[in-house]
């Protein structure tokens, strides 16, 4: 073939501009994943094996469970220097199917960490001390009937059958099937109910999964995160408006201090307190059962927005709401770091506390000397 | 004054600031201004009636009663190129009323949706009638900021692009799976909201805390009576039953007339089906929250 004509086919093939030129630009270019975009499962498994492959040493995945349709519900564990006992943070996301946002942080914030610890002295010293295991889709089989069609979008539950003879109806809240004060507020006995808790504590596959998974390791988690959306808040616990956490004020602080990461990045208000009080009394929440078997950190999540698109956050917002998320995020994550490994916990707040009680002593010395001349 | 003086008033200072408390650069604003803001008229059953009770603005309580408010303004301001939404509680106290309710006194700031602006603040009341009715909650608001709503020359193109088009506008799924609208959707979007808030206003009480999820669909009808008309589907989400709600509505609509709801249904879930949801079932009743 004359040179010109091959010169241009070879320009429209790497242009993309034909499904050969697409699949030469795969293997030309590495792939590159899109953070600010949704995925299907079938995507976000692939990214997690991908992520594995391009960071050996430092990611691998596991399956620890099943769901009720037999599909793998499966972790991240991100580190340096993982060894046996390392104390660990665990982060899931996905847990209601329909809040598309969270799984879209999960992936976001194993990029950032992946991203910047080369380059972040804080975040390569956490990883070091820290694993970091990160379930980015734990209702698998839920989150996959919302992507079905328009009418399955607005799923919460898992797809777990009827679980009576009486009550005809698909799906139990994952986050109320957990043993913390299970069945008592926040719930609905009608199977029909999207707060369905189930016919007993831990009766779901995914809950399961990560109770045993948990479970085993409770003395090495230092923290467990849990993100849902919407309503942009940070909530402690409990969901059980009867107790109260004897780290209330300290977590109280945590919180707040996480908030105002959070709006440092876009002035974005989150809402923090006990879930209980700032947004409704909920018993079998995974983030209770968390902190009912030791672990001292549990917090959820709630992200973008506050009602305008709900469940339904348009893909623009992807990247400003990780961005602020994940800040809020690590403010807690280096918190609980600091305070296990250098045993400070010290927070903005309290600096600044600091501050203002030297500069009245400064200023009342300087009045009273000047009232003695 | 001699060194032990000196000692003891540093020591004195460092005990007074730390009982003061942490700082708190975001602490609540300073007392409302009360220049552009009519005085509220206390009914003359309740002057004198028993103090209110404080709460705590970021709770869930106060939280619910301010979005009651918000559908109320809604009901009054939103357009489709407007809509007003809560950006935080100051202060809030409720009233005990027994048989006749709860109240609920509230200081709120709002924004505009559309273009993210302040709208300042508003003095709010909400009554929560009591058990026996089932009535809608009642709400009265003084606010600063309302006036500065005016998109009456995008309404009116609107009003005319809709009123002389060959064929009814229709759409659906607004926003899709993934959050996203078609701008010529937009305004259809915001007027189903405003549309929704009728409903989400009559339907709350202090046990639910309604947004609307969706617009499903909508198709325009004749005009009539020089306002627009259309059949809305919207879904909304109670935020503490988490369930999702369909309603069926007719909307009329002129930038001189603005929004009203001649007509709301609520169509009942089918659960023995996961398809687009079929006509009343027999035992359809009303949906009550969750506890």
């Amino acid at each position: 073939m004359e040179s010109p004509v091959v010169a241009v086919l070879i320009l429209v093939l790497l242009s993309g501009q034909s499904v050969t030129g697409r699949v030469l630009k795969q293997i030309v270019e590495p792939r590159k994943y899109d953070y600010t975009k949704y995925h299907p499962l079938s995507e976000i498994t692939a990214w997690m094996k991908q992520i594995e492959t391009e960071n050996p040493g430092v990611v691998s995945t596991t399956i620890y469970g099943k769901s009720y349709e037999n599909r793998d519900i499966a972790f991240l564990k991100i580190g340096l220097n993982s060894a046996e006992n390392k104390k660990a943070i665990w982060m899931d996301c996905g847990i209601h199917a329909r809040e598309w946002i969270s799984p879209a942080f999960c992936q976001y914030f194993v990029k950032e960490i992946l991203h910047t610890y080369k380059t972040d002295a804080k975040v390569e010293e956490m990883l070091k001390n820290l694993d970091f295991y990160v379930t980015p889709v734990l209702n698998v089989d839920g989150y996959t009937y919302t992507w079905k069609d328009n009418t399955t979008r607005l799923w919460r539950k898992n797809r777990s059958p009827p679980s009576t003879a009486t009550c005809n109806c698909t799906g139990i809240d994952l986050n109320r099937n957990y043993d913390a004060v299970w069945g008592t507020f926040g719930v609905s006995t009608n199977c029909c109910s999207i707060l369905y808790p189930g016919p007993k504590a831990n009766s779901e596959h995914e809950t399961r999964a990560v109770v045993d998974f948990v479970g085993a390791r409770s003395k090495d988690i230092l923290c467990f995160l849990t993100i849902h959306s919407y309503g942009q808040m940070i909530l402690f616990p409990y969901g059980h408006p009867h107790i109260k956490d004897p780290n209330h004020d300290e977590l109280t602080a945590v919180v707040k201090n996480a908030g105002q990461a959070i709006k440092a990045v876009h002035g974005m208000d989150y809402i923090v307190g006990a879930l209980a009080e700032a947004l409704y009394p909920a018993g079998g929440t995974s983030m209770d059962w968390a902190r009912l078997i030791g672990i001292p950190f549990s917090f959820t999540f709630e992200l973008r927005d506050k009602g305008e698109h709900a469940f339904e956050l348009p893909e623009n917002q992807i990247q400003p709401t990780c961005e602020e998320a994940y800040e809020g995020a690590r403010s807690i994550i280096t918190y609980v770091h600091d305070k296990t490994f250098h045993n400070i916990t010290t927070l903005p707040n309290a600096a600044t506390t600091l501050m203002a009680t030297m500069w009245t002593v400064l200023l009342t010395l300087c009045l009273s000397s000047a009232s003695l001349l | 004054m001699g060194r032990p003086g000196w000692t003891l008033w540093v020591v004195v200072v460092l005990i007074g600031d730390s009982l003061a408390g942490p700082y708190r650069p975001d602490a609540e604003p300073g007392p409302l201004e009360t220049n552009n803001i009519e005085e509220l008229e206390v009914p003359p059953e309740l002057d004198g009636a028993m103090s209110d009770a404080e709460l705590v603005p970021h709770h869930y309580p106060a939280q619910r009663a301010a979005k009651v408010a918000v559908h109320y303004l809604n009901t009054r301001h939103a357009s489709p190129y407007s809509c007003i939404e809560l950006n935080r509680v100051h202060k809030a106290s409720l009233e005990d009323l027994g048989q006749a309710g709860k109240k609920y006194r509230l200081q709120i700031s709002l924004k505009e949706c559309v273009s993210n602006t302040d709208l300042g603040q508003c003095l709010a009341e909400v009554l929560f009638p009591g058990e026996q009715e089932q009535r809608a909650p009642q709400v009265q608001c003084s606010c600063e900021g309302l006036k500065k709503l005016n998109n009456r020359a995008e309404e009116d193109a609107l009003f005319q692009r809709l009123n002389t088009s060959n064929s009814p506008l229709s759409g659906s799924n607004i926003p899709d799976s993934y959050g996203n609208i078609a701008p010529e959707m937009k305004p259809m979007w915001h007027l189903g909201a405003a549309a929704a808030s009728f409903v989400m206003l009559k339907e709350s009480n202090e046990s639910t805390l309604y947004n609307m999820a969706q617009v499903a669909n909508f198709t325009q009808l004749e005009t009539e009576n020089d306002q627009l008309r259309f059949k809305y589907h919207i879904l909304l989400h109670d935020m503490i039953s988490q369930e999702i709600l369909h309603w069926k509505l007719l909307v009329a609509w002129s930038p001189a007339g603005g929004v009203s709801v001649p007509q709301a249904d609520w169509e009942p879930k089918c659960h023995h089906c996961e398809l687009p949801l079929a006509k009343s079932t027999p035992e359809a009743t009303k949906p009550s929250s969750a506890s």
